[in-house]
């Protein structure tokens, strides 16, 4: 009885092993190429676009709300110990830091990562990637990096789209739901934001826009076997990122503020 | 006499513990047109991706103009690949691009070509394939499978390649559809001068296009020949094969390679 149980663990921990030595190969392949020349400007304008532009509704959407809720939740709690004036600062801070970068990282993955994982898995079943090739365009270079340049370069600014937005949703429920004075909330706002806050979120935003990027295309790249490879690579994608944003979130975390 | 263009010795292939390719012997001279047929699952795409370098095959050696290309690096590989012309099966056309995008892709990404020269050469491919320039502002989802198959074939030979590879040329077209493809690749091929290696399991395809025929079973090039001696070359396999027979020695393939 226990035997198979073993060989199951086993087999599992080699699989695991082996994803993550395939993932990290492909990283540094895409990375590699990223660095070198041609850069393929139209395709990361393009995906700058793609990411970013299009990605503003949800993400501003998503943004708003949390932090409308937060307001709303952080005064039923501190009003208890009439500390209602740390509203604003609970408010920015939780955004900035941690709901910001992951909300949006999340959104995103679900957004753009399925949507990349979709339309290179489709190019890769129906040879266009091997056709890329044959063309003298190297896939990695023309698909790959320019979609985690673009991941890279955008996320920051978009989860920072976010912060405002969210701080700006705080605003509103604070002072015309929790009768907020508007200029003593503003006040409160930025009197105890740090810059390591802001800055702590933007690095976690391109370190998530390079994780979603790098598992839309990974999963894309490495599909086979038709339209149902190809849904596989979708939701793998997805689930791969979320994991990872989670994961990474909890040790860029411990890295700026652990003491 | 000179090196032939292509030239493959003892090329081995196996996905896990399936080998696919046990040895593969086969020369190609300048200007010739070799067709290599063979049921389904036998590994013709296997060959043409070694030969092409997007497969690595496992053992073997693979010359093009006398240089061998087996384990080049990325840059050398590029070079040779600029020789190269492909037509695949589906005709793996980007779908984002226009269909003169997809013509001009290698002389535009590649070869550094301005677009708007690119863009006539596209249409004057284009219309060396019998499409209209009105065609080359579609998209290729809007096209039927036989209008892909030449925009496909116009890509092709954008770059004009030393050596055009055909991965099915017929397959999925009507038999009109697909003679007409035939003669453009003979057209093709011949205005280029180029050495062009096919693979098929359409027999009538393989007579129009190939000046040799090589069968690929089982892992070797069982036989091969001038397109003239095939029907008298006495080999069972190749017999059961052009004679599309379910008796005979070719036992159907079930998995896929």
């Amino acid at each position: 009885m226990s035997i198979p149980v073993v060989t199951q663990l086993g087999r599992m921990t080699l699989a695991l092993l082996a994803m993550i030595g395939a993932v990290t190969s492909f990283a540094a392949r895409a990375i590699r190429h990223g660095l070198q020349p041609p850069y393929y400007r139209q395709q990361i304008l393009r995906q700058v676009l793609e990411i970013g532009y299009y990605s503003l509704p949800v993400v501003g959407l998503t943004a708003i709300f949390t932090g409308m809720v937060l307001a709303l939740q952080s005064y039923t709690g501190f009003a208890r110990f009439s500390a209602e004036q740390a509203i604003p600062n609970v408010v920015v801070v939780s955004l900035t830091r941690e709901l910001g970068p992951v909300l949006a990282g999340l959104m995103v993955a679900g957004r753009v990562g399925a949507a990349m994982a979709a339309e290179i898995g489709t190019m890769r079943v129906t040879e266009q990637i091997d056709a890329l090739t044959t063309l003298s365009t190297d896939p990695f270079k023309y698909l790959v990096a320019p979609r985690l340049i673009a991941g890279i370069l955008t996320l920051p600014v978009l989860v920072l789209i976010a912060d405002i937005i969210g701080v700006l949703g705080g605003y509103l429920v604070g002072v015309y739901k929790l009768d907020f004075n508007d200029s003593t909330y503003l006040r409160n706002t930025l009197d105890f934001l740090q810059f390591q806050d802001v800055f702590s979120g933007l690095v976690k935003a391109a370190v998530f826009g390079f994780l979603i990027t790098l598992m839309g295309c990974y999963h894309g790249y490495t599909s086979k076997g038709g339209a149902q490879g190809v849904g596989a690579a979708t939701t793998n994608a997805v689930v791969s990122a979320s994991i990872l944003i989670l994961t990474f979130n909890y040790f860029i975390t411990e890295a700026f503020f652990a003491r | 006499m000179s090196a032939p263009k292509i030239s493959l010795r003892g090329v081995t292939k196996a996905f896990g513990a399936k080998p696919v390719l046990r040895g593969i012997d086969l020369d190609v001279a300048a200007g010739e047109s070799v067709v290599v047929i063979g049921g389904s699952g036998t590994g013709k795409s296997v060959m043409l991706k070694c030969i092409l370098g997007l497969i690595r095959p496992d053992g073997g050696s693979i010359r093009i103009d006398g240089e061998e290309t087996v384990g080049l690096g990325d840059g050398e590989r590029t070079q040779v690949m600029r020789k190269f012309g492909m037509l695949f099966q589906g005709g793996a056309l980007f779908d984002s691009l226009r269909v003169w995008q997809n013509v001009a892709f290698g002389p535009i990404q590649s070869d550094g070509m301005a677009p708007a020269k690119a863009k006539d050469l596209a249409m004057a491919k284009l219309a060396n394939v019998g499409l209209g320039p009105e065609i080359g502002e579609l998209f290729p989802s809007e096209l039927s499978g036989g209008m892909q198959k030449r925009v496909a074939l116009a890509r092709a030979i954008a770059r004009e390649p030393e050596i055009i590879f055909f991965d099915e040329p017929t397959t999925g077209l009507d038999p009109i559809m697909a003679d007409v493809i035939n003669e453009l690749i003979v057209k093709c091929v011949h205005e280029l001068g180029a050495t062009a290696v096919s693979i098929t399991h359409d027999m009538a395809s393989a007579r129009k296009i190939g000046h040799r025929i090589a069968m690929l079973y089982d892992g070797r090039l069982i036989w091969q020949g001038p397109v003239a001696e095939i029907d008298h070359c006495g080999n069972a396999h190749v017999e059961q094969f052009i004679n599309g027979r379910a008796e005979g020695p070719i036992q159907m393939q079930v998995r896929k390679l």
